[in-house]
């Protein structure tokens, strides 16, 4: 018989507003095995600690259970202590009565009830629990960041900096991501490639750097410190190792009309080509499926014109295998598709755009080198209407919940821009609320209003309505004064929200790291562990957890980094004891349980057993404990029950399923 | 074919290439046709029966046999080449010790069907170019076998055989307006208050006989979590009829992605409980959720319930079909 001690935490008023915790731990006294059972304020305060470490001592327990918060967020403080007096770290079980139950119920007798019958099934399993040793594992000293936009490079070039590899997968033929395409960055008005290339430059130069470009992450296996991650690089149809980044082809290529993705098919580019002048590798990428030679066989001309005979059509995506300690997501963003907002007249009228377009419509190496110009008939617009939040904060289904985040400060500077090099265009700025906090963020913004009279009205947009004389009539309502506006506009610019990218998704299934219903990465803690997934080895850069502007990617971008460091400083890693065994008598070797073990820790061999007297030889499953990462998907896949997992083992949870069906 | 059956088993169990078939020969009645192993070819030219009353499925015995020295000759129907083939892909079968011989099917009868159709006091059954001359207490009635056949092959999903060595016959396709779901069907249109009565209902005769367990062929574990006591499901005087019907819930859970669907389950229950209903439900959902899946279907096949893939149903499906919104 266990000698438990059960120790309920207030949590301050977190659990104790709710749960009547004197109650809990008077009711938890009478449990079996049960010796002391007590309350106090903060469990994980020295104090508190203490009162756990005495107790122990005190009434020479085998057995702890803290009634407190999730074991996400205190298990490792409360192993430590328990083990700082003498006991195994793993005789220790955590009822959650914070995040499962105070803070999800209102009623304090309903709480109550809930908060002990936790406990009691806490208590249930301590009875059945071992003392588990974990092991070590080597960490791999090299990380992969995945995503090459700015979040990527900032990540890759600070973890090169601390002297470890690091390579980066970029799924575009370049690495820069979306900043690429932006023109001037707030509140700074510097330009974007300014600072931006030679930030790709150095990635580029860096020894420690390692760049695949055109290449997708295709399988991930492992765990923390030991990643083992296969590479798609796709087919580019050039040997990466001879193209000079001539542009040669991209001028004599006769396929002309391909939609020019960076100019966001404002323009048109070649089937073979270069994404921007400052591409980073600067490397020929062939567009398969605009490529006649690919197609029919009958062209050959970049071929013929490549004077370092880089072109290979026979070329075929090829896979790579390495191994990392560490992976970073930095998959970014997208703005939305617009196919839903019809009411703005997006897909009916060519001067209907987003603000990524007319980054790339202002950009001096954009389709009309810098000058802006309607895309209808390439003439001066006189009067533009920005509309905000198309997409964003929005209850109807149609568009994101969330608030965009980037589109104030964006709008405020494409609109002082605007006023600035075209004095005689009017600007209008429709908004809900303009949202400017930042470092010199609403200074900006005044400036815009005060300095460069942009006119911002208080009030949605109803419609745009395209008219026969080729202007755009927007008719919205002006909130403040009251009216209603109809406005003859020459182009009209939509804040289109911005969402995850949608490569996130199957990658964040791959990684096994936890998305939002908005498909953001899930950090570890959202105040304190922003930086990290609840994923062991996996971190978050950039866009890829929420929406975040310039100066704030970069910063996370770093903090990333210095988490990544923080691991893969270290030489090993201290394993979890808690891993999958077979029961070998048990066991019909039907690999059931392989096919469902996400790490490949389990093997087969041919045992020979005595059965009944007479030698029989039978297939059987072993876990490698060291590969072993304690999911449990054997155990239930396993129809005989052989596999069970050390800490969660199948009676240790009917025992907790009993104790709460006993109630 | 029974004679091309017994002339092959005498040839290959005379020259020595197998040291055992596995077959059928006749039980406690005539009729009551019965698994056998003949280990010598005086027991073939005897004993070795095939007609239409040989329904059960022969291929779990190889678990056992395929373990002993020298090959077994193993005769399989359609039905039974899944299930042998769904053995191999669960390693429960040593393949190389097995011969198998693949023969057409179409379709079985047994005594409880013949019964079925109003025909009392049996004695004897024997079988004429597909039909079948059934002596009574009462005189001679003559019936065409397909006039009788089990609901299993009334709705036969397949001809073909997933696994052979060599084929006595023609090689059959898959049944492709096979209707087995229909019955399925019609228990999902139920409410979940009518589907719960009718299936309590139909457990409620359950004897607890094991009789299923012991003759699925999915059913092939070192030792059933109903007869481990550490299981904590083990094989006890049940609390309440409700944890008796868990029998069967448990036992589709674990053949679930593994059932051929051969129906020997429900041919052997003695009480005539339609267990196979439960089995094809889960088929049947696989098949919506996951694309058609068929165990059996090809040796080495991964079940999409242990198999993972990004087009997978997302765990929210569960929210979508059944659930309190769909009542």
């Amino acid at each position: 018989m266990q000698r438990i001690g059960v120790f309920v935490c207030h949590c301050g008023t977190n659990i104790a507003a709710t749960v009547d915790v004197k109650a809990v731990a008077e009711a938890l006294k009478y449990e079996p095995g049960v010796v002391v059972s007590t309350e106090y304020q903060y469990m994980c305060s020295e104090a508190g600690q203490e009162l756990i470490k005495n107790a122990i001592k005190e009434n020479a327990l085998t057995g702890v259970v803290v009634c407190s918060c999730s074991p996400r967020m205190h298990e490792a403080t409360f192993r430590k202590t328990v083990a700082a007096a003498g006991l195994n770290p793993y005789m220790l079980e955590i009822a959650n009565i914070r995040e499962q139950v105070s803070w999800i119920h209102k009623n304090i007798e309903e709480a109550t009830e809930k908060a002990i019958i936790l406990g009691r099934a806490a208590i249930a399993k301590v009875h059945l629990n071992a003392p588990l040793t974990a092991g070590e594992s080597p960490v791999v000293k090299r990380a992969l960041v995945i995503g090459g936009g700015i979040a990527g490079i900032q990540t890759a070039l600070d973890i090169a900096e601390a002297g470890f590899e690091v390579d980066i997968v970029e799924k575009n033929p370049t690495i820069g991501g979306k900043m690429t395409q932006l023109d001037k960055t707030f509140p700074t008005l510097d330009c974007a490639a300014c600072i931006l290339t030679p930030k790709m430059v150095d990635c580029a130069q860096n020894d420690k750097i390692k760049i695949y470009s055109y290449s997708e992450v295709s399988e991930v296996k492992g765990f923390v410190g030991n990643f083992d991650v296969t590479i798609k690089r796709k087919a580019r149809y050039v040997d990466e190792n001879k193209c000079t980044g001539c542009g040669l082809c991209t001028e004599k290529c006769p396929q002309k009309k391909v939609p020019n993705e960076f100019n966001l098919g404002l323009d048109n580019r070649r089937a073979i080509y270069i994404p921007f002048a400052q591409a980073v590798p600067k490397i020929a990428t062939i567009d398969a499926d605009y490529c006649t030679m690919l197609k029919s066989g009958k062209c050959g001309v970049c071929s013929k014109v490549c004077t370092a005979g880089a072109i290979d059509y026979k070329q075929e995506d090829s896979f790579v295998n390495e191994k990392y300690g560490a992976i970073v997501v930095a998959t970014g963003f997208n703005p939305i598709k617009l196919d839903k907002y019809d009411e703005f007249a997006y897909s009916q009228s060519a001067d209907v755009i987003t603000s990524l377009e007319l980054e790339r419509l202002m950009n001096a190496a954009g389709p009309n080198g810098g000058t802006l110009l309607r895309p209808s008939d390439k003439k001066h617009p006189h009067r533009i209407a920005f509309i905000q939040c198309v997409g964003s904060r929005c209850d109807d289904g149609k568009g994101k919940s969330y608030c965009s985040k980037i589109c104030c400060m964006y709008t405020a500077k494409h609109a002082m821009l605007i006023r600035e090099k075209y004095p005689d265009t009017e600007v209008y700025v429709f908004y809900i609320d303009v949202r400017t906090p930042g470092k010199n963020f609403d200074e900006f913004y005044r400036r815009a209003v005060e300095e460069y009279g942009v006119n911002y009205i208080k009030g949605m947009v109803g419609k745009v309505l395209p008219e026969p004389d080729g202007t755009l009539t927007v008719r919205a309502s002006d909130l403040l004064n009251g009216t209603q506006l109809n406005l003859s506009c020459d182009l009209v610019v939509l804040a289109a929200a911005i969402e995850p990218d949608k490569s996130a998704r199957p990658l964040a299934t791959m990684l096994t790291a936890s998305m939002d219903t908005n498909d953001f990465f899930t950090e570890a803690h959202p105040k304190l562990r922003p930086v990290e997934s609840p994923t062991a080895g996996i971190f978050l850069s950039g866009a890829c957890q929420g929406p975040k502007d310039i100066p704030e990617t970069v910063s996370q971008a770093s903090a990333c980094a210095a988490k990544v460091i923080g691991l893969l400083a270290k030489n090993t890693l201290k394993g979890n004891p808690c891993v999958a065994h077979s029961d070998e008598l048990l066991c019909n070797g039907c690999s059931s349980c392989e096919k469902v073990c996400p790490y490949g820790a389990i093997s087969y061999s041919d045992k020979e057993f005595r059965i009944n007297g007479k030698m029989v030889t039978r297939r059987v499953a072993s876990v490698n404990p060291a590969v072993c990462q304690g999911c449990g998907a054997c155990t239930v896949a396993c129809p005989s029950g052989a596999m069970d997992l050390n800490g969660f083992s199948n009676s240790q949870i009917m025992a907790e399923v009993d104790a709460i069906c006993k109630w | 074919m029974q004679e091309m059956m017994k002339k092959k088993a005498i040839e290959l169990l005379g020259s020595g290439a197998v040291a055992r078939v596995l077959g059928w020969k006749k039980g406690e009645f005539d009729y009551d046709i019965t698994p056998a192993v003949f280990e010598s070819i005086e027991e073939i030219e005897n004993e070795f029966i095939y007609n239409s009353l040989c329904s059960p499925n022969l291929s779990k015995y190889l678990v056992k046999e395929s373990r002993k020295e020298g090959k077994t000759l193993i005769f399989l129907k359609p039905c039974d080449s899944y299930s042998l083939s769904q053995l191999i892909t669960e390693h429960r079968v040593v393949r190389e010790n097995v011969y198998a011989i693949g023969i057409e099917c179409y379709g079985k009868t047994d005594a409880d069907t013949i019964k079925e159709k109003g025909i009392k006091g049996i004695t004897k059954i024997t079988e004429n170019d597909g039909v079948l001359n059934i002596e009574t207490l009462y005189g001679n009635e003559k019936v065409p076998v397909y006039e009788v056949l089990r609901e299993r092959c009334v709705n036969c999903k397949s001809k073909k055989h997933p696994v052979y060595d060599e084929l006595i016959g023609e090689e059959g396709q898959a049944v492709d307006d096979c209707e087995r779901f229909s019955e399925v069907d019609r228990i999902e249109r139920m409410t979940p208050e009518e589907r719960f009565a009718f299936f309590r209902g139909e457990l409620s005769r359950c004897i607890r006989c094991n009789a299923c367990r012991n003759v699925c062929p999915a059913c092939t574990c070192e030792k059933c979590v109903f007869d481990n006591d550490a299981s904590g499901i083990a094989q006890k005087a049940a609390s309440d009829s409700f944890e008796e019907n868990m029998f069967h819930i448990i036992r589709a859970f674990h053949v679930a992605g593994r059932c051929t669907d051969c129906g020997e389950c429900s041919r052997v229950c003695p009480q005539n409980i339609p267990l196979h209903l439960l089995n094809r439900k889960f088929i049947k959902d696989i098949n919506e959720l996951y694309g058609n899946y068929q165990p059996g279907e090809n040796i080495g096949n991964r079940s999409p319930l242990t198999d993972y893939t990004q087009n997978d149903a997302e765990p929210n499906i569960v929210y979508k079909r059944g659930g309190k919104d769909n009542a």
